[in-house]
C-alpha cells in the first residue's frame, strides 16, 4: 500500500487509544454515529419547546435532570456490563433492596445475643446499603465469570431474589418516618445531604456528573477500561493477550451493583420513603439509554457520553409527553418506538459504513493494478 | 431424479469423454486489500475427481466459496453446462446441483439423520405436516447406496465423525447434486473411514457426479484424483491428468520456485535452555481425548525450533497448554528453569512466554480496536503510571514496534480490520514482542498470508533469535519447515515422532514421519483405525528412497 491509499483507510471509532486519528482527519460518518443520539435529543427538545411554554422552564428542567440522573447512574453501570457483552437485569431490584436495607438500618439493628438495638450513623447506613448493592453485583459476577452462567439468566434470577428480599425486609410496610432520624439516636441528617441542591442542582445530578467523569476516565485512560473493551470485543484474544478476563468480568457487575445501590439511596431520599416497588423497571430504562447512546449489545462498543445522552433522550421524551398531555398508554408506545428507531438507525449506519469500506478497498486495489500496469 | 438415472446410464461414456459441466472463466476475488484469486480459469468434468492442490492461502478455499455460492466473485464468470450463471446464494447453487461439504461438518447434532438430510427442504404431507415416513424411506435408500446402513432416526451426535460425513454426502445426494465439492473431507477421519469415503467417491463418479476435492494429505489426494489442479498465490499454475502426476510434481508446483526465504545457513549460537517441556500430556476437557501424549521439547536461547505436523496432530493443544490457556494433565513446563505450574496466561506473559495463536481472527486480534490498541494490549501495564495509561509512552512503543515488524498501516489509529492478512499477523507478532518475551510460541504463523509476507515474518523471527529469543513454531507446510528453522521436530498423533536437521533431511522424510504416507498404506492393508496404531510408524508403501533410511538425518 502506498501513502495515498492508506490515508483513506477506515479509522477506529470509539475510544482510539495509541494515536487519536480523529484529530487528524475529519470523518463525517463518525460524527454522525457519535452525534446521532445528540441530534435526536435536540429534535425532541425543539418539538416540545414549541408545543409547551413550560417545557424549558427552570423548574421543569430541574425535574427532568433529577429523573434523568437516576436512570443515567444505573445506565453507567449497565454500560460497563454491556461493553463486556453481558446484561444486568437485576439492577432495578438492587435499587429497591438497597433502599430497603437502608430503611431498616434507620429503624435500628437488632443485635443478636443481646436485647440491644443499634442505630448506626447516617454515613454508616449509606455505606452499608451501597455495599449490599455491590455484594449483589459480586454474586452476579462470580456466577457469570467463574461458573460461566449466562448473564441474562443469572441476573434475571437475581432480579427475583433481590426484589423478594426487598419485600421480606419491608414486610408490606413502607419506611418513611424513621428516615429523618432522631437527635438522641444520633442518626439525623440524611435528607440534609441527600435531598440537598448544591448550586441549585439536585444532588443526584451532581452524583451523575461525578460518576460520568470517573467512568469516562476509567474507560479511556486506565488498563481496566482498555481490558473491558478488549474482552467485550474478543474475549479469547484478550485472554491470550494476558488480560485477566474473569477479574474484569466480576468487577463490572460489582460496579453495576454499586451504581444501583447509590441510586437506591438517592431515590429513597427523593421520595422520602423506602418502598417495595422502588426501582421497578429501572433495568429496562438503563438498557434503553445505553443502546440509544450507540453501544452494541454484543459488546466492545459504547461510550459514557453516548449513555448520558441516551438517558437524557429518554428523560426529555418522557417529560415532554407528559407535559403536552399525551395519554400514559401512548407514552409507552412512543418511547418504545424511539428505542427501536435508535437501534435501527445504528444498524443501517453500520451496513452503509461496511459497504463504503468495501468500495474503498476495491477502488484502492484497482488503483494499485492500474499503477502496476502503467 | 431422472437426471441421476440418465447420468448413471451414460456414466461410462462420460468417464471417457469427461465432458465439462462447470467452468470458471477468469474468476477473481478481492478481500479488502488482499487479492485471493487473480483471474482463475478452471474446469470440472462429469464423473471425474478434480483435486485442488495448493498451500494455505493459495486461493483454493476462496474458489470453492465462489463455486458454492457462499461468495460472489469480484470479476469473471461461471458457466454451468455452457450457460453463464450467477450464483446468488448457497441455496441457488444447491438448486443448480452444486453442493459443498465443509471441513467443519454442518450438521445439527441434536437432530436425527433423517431430519438433517431434509433440513430446510422437508417433504410435506397432505395435511401440511412433515412426511416423516417418506423421508425415512428415502434416507434408508440413500444410506444403503452409501453402504452405511444407519437408521434414519439415529441422532447425529451418536455417530462417529466418518459416519457424519457420510450423512453430509447423503444430504448432498438427496438434492440431486451433480457437482460435489469436498473441502478437507479426511482431516478428521480414521484410515478405515477414509477407505470407505474413497469407495463412496468412486461410486458417485461412476454415477456421473463430478467431485471437486481439496486435501492437505497430498498422497491421499493423488490417490483419488482424475485431474490435478495446482494453485499458488491466487493463481492457477498447473493442470494435469492424474496419470502424469506424482508427489514431487505436486510439491514442486505448489511451492513454485523455491520460496524466497531460506534460513538454513542462519547463525546457530544458542544459549541456555529457555523453554523446557518435560513429558507433557494434555487431555481435552470436553472429550477426554488425549491430544498431546508425553511430549518433551527443549528450546535454547537464540534457537528456532519448528514443529511440523498435520492438523489434529495435537500441535495447537500443545502450544495452548505451554501458553497456559489449557491445563496440562501430566508433566511439567519450565521457563528458564522455573516450573510454570498452573500459572495463568497473564502470569506467563509477565514471565516472558508469549503465544501467537493459530487463528488470527478468533484468538489474535480484537477487531473493534485500532492497530495501536491491539499492539499494546499485552504490554499495557508497562505503560501505566499512577493507575493511568501514559498515552505518549504507549504511542511511542507502538510506533517503534510497528516499524520494527514493518506493519504497513495508516498509523496506530487505523482499524485493525483494514489491514491485509500478512500485516495483521505482523501486528499479532509485534504485540507479543512488545512484552519482551524470552520465549515466543507461534502457531501456524504464516497461515493465509502471501509469500512475500512469509519471508518477512521469518526474517523478523531470525533477527529476534539473533538477540537471544527462543522460538518454537508450528507449521503444516513442509517447505517452511525445511527452510526456516534450526531444528525440526515432527509431531503425529500427539507425540513427537522424529527430530530432524533441516539442513540435511528431505521433504519425504518429514512427510513420512508425520504419517502422511501411512494413511494410504493402511487402506491397502486394511489396517485398524488411526488411534490404535503405533505412532510414527514409517509405512512400507512410502515410495522414496529417503524414507527407506529412517535414520539418515538424525
Amino acid at each position: 500500500m502506498t501513502a495515498t491509499t492508506t490515508t483513506s483507510a477506515p479509522q477506529a471509532t470509539g475510544p482510539s487509544p495509541a494515536g487519536t486519528p480523529a484529530r487528524r482527519s475529519f470523518n463525517l460518518n463518525s460524527v454522525l454515529v457519535e452525534g446521532r443520539a445528540l441530534i435526536a435529543l435536540l429534535i425532541i427538545i425543539a418539538i416540545f419547546a414549541v408545543l409547551s411554554d413550560n417545557y424549558l422552564s427552570a423548574g421543569n428542567l430541574t425535574t427532568i435532570t433529577k429523573q434523568v440522573a437516576f436512570n443515567a447512574i444505573v445506565a453507567l453501570g449497565m454500560l460497563l456490563v454491556i461493553l463486556n457483552g453481558g446484561i444486568d437485569l437485576s439492577v432495578g431490584s438492587t435499587v429497591g433492596l438497597t433502599a430497603a436495607v437502608a430503611g431498616n438500618l434507620f429503624r435500628g439493628l437488632n443485635l443478636p445475643l443481646s436485647q440491644a438495638v443499634m442505630f448506626p450513623q447516617v454515613w454508616v447506613i449509606v455505606v452499608l446499603s451501597v455495599a449490599v448493592g455491590m455484594f449483589v453485583g459480586w454474586v452476579n459476577g462470580l456466577l457469570i465469570a467463574r461458573l460461566n452462567l449466562a448473564p441474562f439468566i443469572t441476573t434475571l434470577g437475581m432480579l427475583y431474589v433481590a426484589r423478594g428480599l426487598t419485600e421480606v425486609l419491608l414486610n408490606g410496610q413502607n419506611i418513611t418516618n424513621e428516615l429523618s432520624g432522631q437527635p438522641y439516636l444520633n442518626n439525623t441528617g440524611f435528607f440534609t445531604v441527600f435531598a440537598s441542591r448544591p448550586l441549585g442542582l439536585p444532588i443526584s445530578a451532581w452524583v451523575m456528573i461525578l460518576f460520568a467523569v470517573i467512568f469516562s476516565i476509567v474507560l479511556t485512560r486506565t488498563p481496566f477500561g482498555r481490558w473491558l473493551y478488549a474482552t467485550g470485543s474478543n474475549e479469547r484474544a484478550a485472554q491470550l493477550s494476558g488480560v485477566p478476563v474473569k477479574k474484569v468480568q466480576t468487577r463490572i457487575y460489582v460496579l453495576s451493583g454499586l451504581c444501583a445501590g447509590v441510586v437506591g439511596i438517592l431515590q429513597m431520599a427523593n421520595i422520602s420513603s423506602s418502598t417495595a416497588d422502588l426501582g421497578t423497571y429501572y433495568e429496562l430504562n438503563a438498557i434503553a439509554a445505553v443502546v440509544i447512546g450507540g453501544a452494541a449489545l454484543s459488546g466492545g462498543r459504547g461510550t459514557v457520553r453516548g449513555t448520558i445522552i441516551g438517558a437524557f433522550v429518554i428523560g426529555f421524551l418522557a417529560n415532554g409527553l407528559v407535559i403536552v398531555g399525551v395519554s400514559p398508554f401512548w407514552q409507552k408506545v412512543i418511547t418504545g418506538a424511539v428505542i427501536i428507531l435508535a437501534v435501527a438507525v445504528d444498524q443501517i449506519q453500520q451496513i452503509i459504513g461496511k459497504r463504503r469500506n468495501a468500495r474503498r478497498a476495491v477502488a484502492a486495489v484497482r488503483q494499485g493494478d492500474a499503477a502496476r500496469a502503467a | 431424479m431422472s437426471d441421476h438415472q440418465r447420468s448413471a446410464a451414460t456414466a461410462v461414456q462420460d468417464r471417457a469423454t469427461g465432458e465439462v459441466v462447470l467452468r470458471a472463466i477468469d474468476i477473481s476475488k478481492t478481500y479488502g486489500v488482499t487479492r485471493a484469486l487473480k483471474g482463475v480459469n478452471f474446469e470440472v468434468r462429469r464423473g471425474q475427481v478434480t483435486v485442488l492442490f495448493g498451500e494455505n492461502g493459495a486461493g483454493k478455499s476462496t474458489l470453492m466459496k465462489i463455486l458454492s455460492g457462499v461468495e460472489k466473485p469480484t470479476g469473471g464468470q461461471l458457466e454451468l453446462d455452457g450457460e453463464p450463471i450467477d450464483l446468488v446464494s448457497t441455496t441457488d447453487a444447491v438448486d443448480r446441483g452444486i453442493s459443498i461439504i465443509h471441513q467443519e461438518l454442518n450438521l445439527c447434532s441434536n437432530l436425527s439423520v433423517r431430519d438433517n438430510i431434509f433440513i430446510g427442504r422437508e417433504l410435506r404431507s397432505r395435511t401440511g405436516g412433515i412426511a416423516y415416513a417418506r423421508e425415512s424411506e428415502i434416507t434408508r435408500t440413500l444410506m444403503e447406496r452409501l453402504e452405511e446402513p444407519i437408521r434414519p432416526t439415529t441422532l447425529v451426535q451418536d455417530l462417529r465423525v466418518g459416519q457424519q460425513q457420510i450423512v453430509e454426502i447423503a444430504r448432498a445426494l438427496q438434492t440431486d447434486t451433480r457437482i460435489l465439492i469436498m473441502d478437507e473431507p479426511t482431516s478428521a477421519l480414521s484410515a478405515a473411514e477414509v477407505e470407505v469415503l474413497f469407495k463412496v467417491i468412486r461410486e458417485l463418479t461412476s454415477q456421473g457426479v463430478a467431485i471437486v476435492y481439496i486435501s492437505h494429505h497430498l498422497e491421499e489426494a493423488i490417490e483419488i484424483a482424475d485431474h490435478a489442479v495446482v494453485f499458488r498465490d491466487g493463481e492457477l499454475v498447473a493442470t494435469e491428468e492424474a496419470a502424469n502426476i506424482d508427489l514431487p510434481w505436486v510439491v514442486r508446483q505448489m511451492v513454485g520456485r523455491e520460496a524466497d526465504y531460506d534460513f538454513r545457513d542462519a547463525p546457530r549460537d544458542y544459549g541456555d535452555v529457555a523453554l523446557s517441556v518435560q513429558n507433557v500430556t494434555v487431555a481435552e476437557l470436553d472429550t477426554g481425548r488425549v491430544a498431546v501424549n508425553d511430549v518433551s521439547i527443549d528450546v535454547r536461547q537464540g534457537e528456532i525450533v519448528c514443529l511440523y505436523g498435520l492438523m489434529g496432530a495435537g500441535r495447537t493443544e500443545l502450544m495452548e497448554a505451554i501458553a497456559g490457556r489449557d491445563p496440562i494433565s501430566g508433566g511439567r513446563i519450565l521457563l528458564g528453569g522455573t516450573d510454570l505450574g498452573t500459572s495463568s496466561v497473564k502470569d506467563r506473559i509477565a514471565l516472558g512466554l508469549g503465544l501467537v495463536p493459530e487463528d488470527r481472527q478468533r484468538d489474535g486480534l480484537v477487531q473493534m480496536m485500532s492497530v495501536g490498541a491491539n499492539m499494546s494490549l499485552p504490554s499495557l501495564l508497562s505503560t501505566v503510571k499512577n493507575a493511568f495509561i501514559q498515552r505518549r509512552a504507549e504511542r511511542s512503543n507502538v510506533e517503534r514496534e510497528m516499524s520494527d515488524v514493518r506493519v504497513k498501516a495508516a498509523g496506530p489509529g487505523a482499524l485493525i480490520t483494514s489491514l491485509s492478512g500478512g500485516n495483521q499477523q505482523k501486528v499479532v507478532i509485534g504485540k507479543m514482542l512488545l512484552t519482551a518475551p524470552k520465549v515466543l510460541l507461534l502457531d501456524e504463523p504464516t497461515r493465509g498470508i502471501d509469500v512475500g509476507a512469509k519471508g518477512e515474518i521469518f526474517s523478523l523471527l531470525f533477527r529476534e533469535a539473533q538477540k537471544g529469543l527462543a522460538v518454537l513454531y508450528v507449521t503444516s507446510e513442509v517447505g517452511e519447515a525445511l527452510t526456516a528453522s534450526h531444528r525440526l521436530l515432527v509431531m503425529s498423533r500427539g507425540r513427537i515422532v522424529r527430530e530432524l536437521d533441516p539442513r540435511t533431511c528431505t521433504r519425504d522424510e518429514v512427510m513420512a514421519a508425520s504419517g502422511e504416507h501411512e494413511v494410504v498404506a493402511d487402506q491397502l492393508d486394511h489396517g485398524g483405525t488411526a488411534s490404535d496404531r503405533p505412532a510414527g510408524r514409517v509405512s512400507p508403501a512410502a515410495p522414496t528412497t529417503a524414507s527407506a533410511d529412517p535414520d539418515g538425518a538424525s
